[in-house]
């Protein structure tokens, strides 16, 4: 069991660096951080002052360096606009991020898995095949599509409610049901799917024919077996709780780690992108551990392999 | 003596295709019938529709008495008490069959809970009194261990400890030592007959293998394409099968004793159930088929002692051979 997390921990270590790595040079190749944030008019001996400010006339490996240097320090670098520490400008966004992402994935939740296990066990009928359509559409309708469809219904047409900005809890209605729709239709469309697989092994048949009631036959013989593939689906969802809503932040002007990104991306503002990068990267990897030890709870035969692992 | 149970008529339909027509079925207390065929002959789903445990787009019409009561549609409530209180089932592939989530002791348990007036402490001493009596080492230490922790051979022991949890009248076993080796085959074998002995319940043994079938039951009913067609004493079927169906399992069997021959084969292979031919589904591959064959399909004709066929070529035969005049 020990040495089974011990090779996940690596590993995601591993991906951590190579994530990190691969934002800085993308970042550093993809264009001029001085003529960013001056100007093109800006005078050449200001930019050339500029660039030797911030290391980037360094050839690409020592900036590597010393960006791992100081990241082994504990420092992320800072803003190349505002001078501010990166991490300090991208920890201020966080609550405003997690304001939509969390409350978006209760409802995904609450929603989507519930929606799932239903269509499956009433397989064929009406309301599985209006959860499937609505859970296929809920998925290939991109979220800025989703997003500007609940403006112009609620905001524009109806006028329940404001379309942007972040003044109030009625602010953040239409972003989080953006958010939440789309999850809870993939949600729905993976629980169906692990449930019907659960349903349609011998051992439902076996509790069935030993005379467990269909009910309980449901809740302690196949929603155990089907949340194993589930927990996948939500490890993944967890993991972009940090940086999952960029789109729906700029649609709705939501001021949030997603809209940092953009701006600082466009900006080519490189320590804050590489410090929300690193976020994501660590919050992905952290979920998918904590789902690697949830499958280890779930289903005794990994737990029987991790342990001899 | 009133049978235990009684099946008529049953027959079963998926998505609008019959696949069972009309089985006749009756087992005495304490009688072990064997079920053999083909697979895909229905044997299983028989015994499947009984119990009502085929999926929801399976349908089902006939009559399934347990001691003289309805139970093919009875409520869920009363099949919950008849299955694994009254018959009990065990399946083919012991892998797959017990949930690989939850410990030996809480499925043993769940079934003794359902079917015994037990529970606490006495429920885990039964728990541990079933599994030793089914065979299994340290029983009170392997209660905790999951299924994948048990060989096949070992789980099927423990299905058939499940399936005695609720004292049932009849267990059916279908194919239950298909996907074991065959060493370990004559163990299970060995220990249903043990204990059906020893607690006087009825079994039915649906096997595709004719040895199994002989060397453990008292009756055999051979299906084919969703119909049975015979039924005799085990012994009667073995020396003298009637139906041509029977003729050819049997004839494919190697003798064990006497001059060495040559195997035969039944040509060609069961009908799909949406293409079955009119009359006798057996008439294409039959080699004293008649023209008549291919106008109905013929009933089971009860014929001599405990004997009946459903072919009206071997019918007249046997009625000439006995002197009984046609109906």
């Amino acid at each position: 069991m020990g040495r089974y997390f011990a090779i996940r921990i690596a590993r995601a270590l591993l991906t951590i660096i190579l994530v990190v790595t691969f934002a800085f040079v993308v970042l550093r190749l993809s264009g001029d951080p001085s003529l960013m944030i001056l100007g093109p008019e800006a005078p050449p001996e200001v930019l050339a002052a500029f660039r030797k400010a911030w290391g980037l006339d360094d050839p690409i490996w020592m900036q590597y360096v010393d960006y791992f240097g100081a990241i082994a320090k504990g420092e992320l670098g800072r803003s190349m606009r505002d001078g501010r520490p990166a991490i300090q400008l991208v920890l201020e966004r966080i609550p405003a991020t997690l304001a939509l992402t969390l409350p978006a994935f209760a409802f995904k939740v609450a929603l989507g898995i519930p929606a799932g296990i239903y269509a499956a066990l009433n397989r064929g009928s009406a309301i599985d095949r209006a959860v499937m359509i609505t859970a296929v559409a809920g998925f290939t309708v991109p979220s800025f599509v989703l997003a500007l469809l609940l403006v112009l219904v609620f905001a524009v047409q109806l006028g329940w409610l404001p379309s942007g900005g972040q003044e109030g809890w009625r602010h953040a209605i239409l972003p989080i049901a953006t958010l939440g729709l789309g999850g809870a239709a993939v949600l729905a469309r993976f629980t169906r799917s692990a449930m019907l697989e659960v349903l349609g092994q011998p051992y439902i048949r076996t509790a069935s024919a030993k005379g467990v009631p269909w009910r309980k036959v449901v809740t302690s013989h196949a929603l155990p077996n089907a949340a194993i593939p589930t927990v996948t689906v939500l490890g993944f969802m967890v993991g972009t709780l940090i940086a999952g809503a960029v789109v729906v932040e700029s649609v709705f002007a939501w001021p949030g780690v997603g809209r940092l990104l953009v701006v600082a991306v466009a900006n080519r503002d490189l320590a804050v992108v590489q410090c929300i990068l690193l976020l994501v990267a660590l919050t992905m990897v952290t979920s998918n551990l904590i789902v690697d030890f949830l499958y280890g709870f779930l289903d005794p035969r990994l737990r029987a392999k991790g342990a001899h692992a | 003596m009133s049978p235990l149970v009684s099946i008529e008529g049953l027959s079963v339909a998926f998505n609008g295709v019959p696949v069972l027509h009309g089985v006749d079925l009756s087992l005495r207390k304490g009688e072990a019938i064997g079920l053999v065929g083909e697979s895909g002959s229905g044997k299983s789903v028989t015994w499947l529709a009984a119990l009502g445990l085929l999926p929801r787009h399976a349908r089902v019409s006939g009559s399934v008495r347990l001691d003289g009561r309805e139970i093919l549609s009875a409520p869920a409530a009363t099949l919950d008490q008849v299955r694994g209180g009254r018959v009990a089932m065990i399946f083919q592939d012991p892998a797959s069959a017990l949930n690989p989530v939850l410990t030996i002791r809480k499925q043993l348990c769940e079934a003794l809970a359902l079917h015994r007036d037990l529970s606490g402490d006495a429920l885990k001493v039964e728990a541990r009194r079933l599994l030793d009596l089914v065979g299994i080492p340290d029983a009170a230490r392997r209660l905790s261990a999951y299924p994948h922790e048990f060989s096949g051979g070992q789980v099927q022991r423990i299905m058939i400890a499940m399936a005695l949890a609720g004292n049932p009248d009849l267990l059916v076993a279908d194919e239950p030592t298909t996907a074991l080796d065959a060493t370990i085959q004559a163990q299970i074998l060995d220990l249903l007959s043990q204990i059906r002995r020893e607690m006087g319940m009825a079994m039915v043994l649906i096997s595709h293998d004719l040895g199994v079938v002989a060397e453990n039951c008292d009756r055999v009913a051979v299906m084919y394409a969703g119909r049975i067609v015979e039924e005799a004493p085990a012994t009667a079927l073995f020396d003298d099968p009637w139906h041509p169906y029977a003729q050819g399992l049997i004839g494919a069997l190697p003798p064990l004793d006497g001059p060495r021959r040559r195997l035969t084969a039944i040509p060609g292979t069961v009908p799909d159930p949406s293409k079955m031919p009119a009359g006798c589904a057996f008439a294409p591959r039959c080699t004293v088929a008649s023209e008549q064959c291919g106008v109905g399909a013929p009933s089971l004709a009860p014929l001599g002692d405990a004997r009946a066929v459903a072919c009206i070529r071997a019918e007249a035969s046997r009625r000439a051979l006995l002197g009984i005049a046609a109906e």
